[in-house]
């Protein structure tokens, strides 16, 4: 497996994984989620991993941590981080680098935040377990991080219940929970995606803000391209649980080099050409089911450039330009 | 065109709810808190056209479409459909009009039901509004499913055994079997992914020229309105704030908040990276609208004048008003808004 990006042009590595694996158990032996992904991230870097629904890219994200959710199991791989293999650690030694080193926000804050608690004292909890400070410090530094976030009144939002807040509110909450350990790593599983678009866009630029900061690594998944289009440096592109492109964002958005990135792009509506009425380049035919996959590449059947050839593709990276690859041996004309 | 009557005619629409009191404020007697869902909505749309309805989450859009249907009961207001004031009707006539006027809801999961397989889910509609005889009826649905772009061999399937996309087909055909003349799509793409998205938008534009149909499409997606709409109208707190040819408003946005929700809509283009929000702080409870124009608290160019007017339409264009008291107002699209000093009328561009 080769990585697409190339570390010395972007600074030190600060995380890379290798051919991971993640398979959940199925009636006919087991599916793989995330199948065969490697990239890796520089430190102060933004990458975005997008995809449609089921292909592998929240698991991917929730694989680096040790929060597959049962049954599902990383069955092979390396999440290289600081020299340490991720995957090897204890349930103990991961817990001492999770919301420490490497934090994680989540799609929908109100079931990621304890209902019976306000967030002052949420907030609070991670300040005293992780590290280590009094009660009095740690409510103290919990305002700190809310007024940080952009709460406004934050000291009487800290007695607050997470149901007395908007949305956004919550998110914003989230990430001063994420972000109160200065870790070098958040990963951000759909964390706008609940969210009305104004509020969206208030996320967005707060996380970014806090990154430039912190000189803070994101891993952003979405399956919202304008998303990663605006706050990503590079984008791996998952189909069917492969990586099928990995690029830096303007070599990915200018000259996308493989077949479903091209076609993904293209069936986007877009707001620079109101009034069109319809004929969006659409992908035909049906989202993959994982359990029955075809032999090859799996975008095969949907795929406009297809041929014979494609049964035997192994899905293996191939670099086609400045840390640009693709998994597809037949790529895309680059513009 | 414009001398035809419109298909769609709605004036002055409201509707509020009464909301749930605890027991202490009924027996203080504190008046209900009242929450306005659509407050005073206007707007007429012609035959074969396609109106987009844009907003945020608690904008009304969802309300508005359910007094369309009179699926709930506007507290003023008027809908005429054709001539018929749809709130003035009843029983047989009623149940004539909303034969014209069918919807396609957000979620095919949900919206049909799981133990009726698809030709079953097709036919009753057929019965029910006596379109087809139970003879003519499994032709009809051939006819239907292959109108949507499915096989005739769904027929026999369950919703379960098919994907989203399928579904949300069966959902559109299952609307159509009525011969509706007005459709209304509430979210109708919002839960499919990208590439199938692309496949329904190509769908419902392709049926609505092809039978002739009126469109009201409902979405919080800048982008999908723009692929399937003639005009838009972008709603705020129950109000709609600017509406127009959507060529017009999404390239010359003359209200502030559409502007403002342009910019934040983003685009996947990798160099318009904005670091500044386009709009700051949250939008306020349908509980307690702000007094004058409603956009005032979050609005980058508010005046003193605008707590005290709330402000009418006025016309930029040719079927093109907004409602602004510091017209025109016009930033280039996904510009940011950071210019704080408001233009008035004639000033300017």
């Amino acid at each position: 497996m080769t990585t697409a990006a190339t570390p010395e042009a972007r600074g030190p590595v600060l995380l890379e994984v290798r051919n991971l694996h993640t398979a959940f158990p199925a009636s006919n032996g087991a599916v793989l989620a995330a199948s065969g992904v490697s990239f890796s991230l520089a430190a102060r870097e933004t990458k975005g991993i997008v995809g449609e629904s089921g292909s592998g890219k929240s698991i991917t994200l929730r694989s680096l941590l040790g929060l597959v959710p049962e049954p599902g199991r990383v069955i092979e791989g390396e999440v290289l981080w600081d020299g340490r293999d991720l995957l090897q650690l204890s349930s103990t030694e991961l817990r001492a680098i999770r919301g420490r080193e490497i934090s994680m926000i989540f799609q929908d804050p109100t079931s990621s935040l304890n209902p019976v608690y306000t967030v002052g004292e949420q907030i609070g909890e991670i300040l005293r377990v992780k590290l280590g400070m009094g009660r009095r410090a740690a409510q103290e530094r919990s305002v700190e991080l809310l007024d940080h976030v952009g709460i406004p009144a934050a000291k009487k939002r800290a007695g607050s219940y997470p149901h007395e807040l908007s949305g956004g509110m919550r998110q914003r909450v989230m990430i001063a929970v994420a972000i109160a350990c200065k870790p070098r790593l958040l990963l951000a599983d759909e964390p706008t995606t609940a969210l009305d678009v104004t509020i969206q866009d208030q996320i967005l630029a707060l996380l970014a803000e806090l990154q430039n900061e912190f000189g803070m690594a994101m891993i952003l998944v979405s399956h919202d391209l304008g998303v990663v289009a605006q706050n990503c440096d590079s984008v791996v592109v998952m189909y069917a649980g492969h990586v099928v492109e990995d690029a830096p964002a303007t070599a990915l958005f200018d000259s996308p080099r493989h077949p479903y990135t091209v076609c993904l792009l293209k069936a986007l509506p877009s707001i620079r050409a109101p009034g069109v009425r319809g004929r969006l380049a659409q992908i035909s035919g049906q989202p993959p089911d994982l359990a029955r996959l075809p032999e090859g590449c799996p975008f095969r059947p949907r795929c406009p450039s297809s041929r014979d050839a494609c049964v035997t593709v192994t899905m293996e990276l191939e670099t086609v330009g400045p840390a640009h690859a693709t998994a597809c041996p037949f790529p895309a004309e680059g513009a | 065109m414009t001398a035809e009557a419109p298909l769609l005619e709605v004036t002055d629409l409201v509707k509020r709810f009464d909301l749930r009191r605890s027991l202490r404020s009924r027996l203080s007697r504190d008046p209900a808190p009242r929450l306005t869902a659509v407050d005073g909505v206007s707007f007429s749309l012609g035959r074969n056209q396609t109106l987009g309805i844009v907003g945020e989450s608690g904008s009304g859009k969802t309300t508005l479409a359910r007094c369309l249907t009179r699926l709930v009961e506007p507290d003023g207001g008027s809908v005429v459909f054709d001539g018929t004031d749809i709130g003035a009707v009843a029983g047989r006539e009623l149940q004539r009009v909303r034969r014209r006027i069918q919807v396609v809801f957000q979620d095919p999961f949900t919206s049909l039901n799981p133990r009726m397989t698809v030709g079953a889910a097709l036919a009753e509609p057929l019965r029910v509004h006596g379109v087809a005889s139970r003879k003519e009826a499994p032709a009809r649905v051939a006819e239907l499913l292959d109108l949507v772009g499915l096989a005739s061999t769904v027929t026999r399937r369950f919703p379960r055994e098919l994907s989203g996309g399928q579904r949300q087909r069966v959902a559109i055909a299952r609307s159509l079997a009525p011969q509706p003349e007005l459709l209304i799509a509430d979210e109708a793409v919002s839960a499919l992914d990208v590439s199938i998205q692309a496949q329904i938008l190509n769908l419902l534009v392709d049926l609505t020229d092809r039978l002739g149909l009126t469109m009201v499409f409902i979405s919080h997606q800048l982008s999908v309105i723009a692929s399937v709409a003639d005009t838009v109208a972008v709603m705020y707190l129950g109000r709609i704030v600017e509406s127009g040819p959507v060529g017009l408003v999404f390239t010359d946005p003359q209200h502030p908040y559409t502007a403002a929700l342009l910019a934040a809509n983003p685009e996947p283009v990798p160099e318009r990276r904005r670091r500044q929000p386009a709009i700051r702080g949250d939008k306020p409870t349908p509980l307690e609208i702000p007094t004058g124009c409603r956009f005032r608290t979050r609005c980058a160019y508010v005046q003193e004048r605008c707590a005290e007017v709330d402000p009418p339409a006025a016309q930029v264009a040719p079927g093109h008003s907004a409602h602004c008291v510091v017209l025109p107002f016009a930033p280039s699209p996904g510009q940011t808004i950071t210019d704080p000093r408001p233009r008035r009328l004639g000033e300017g561009a």
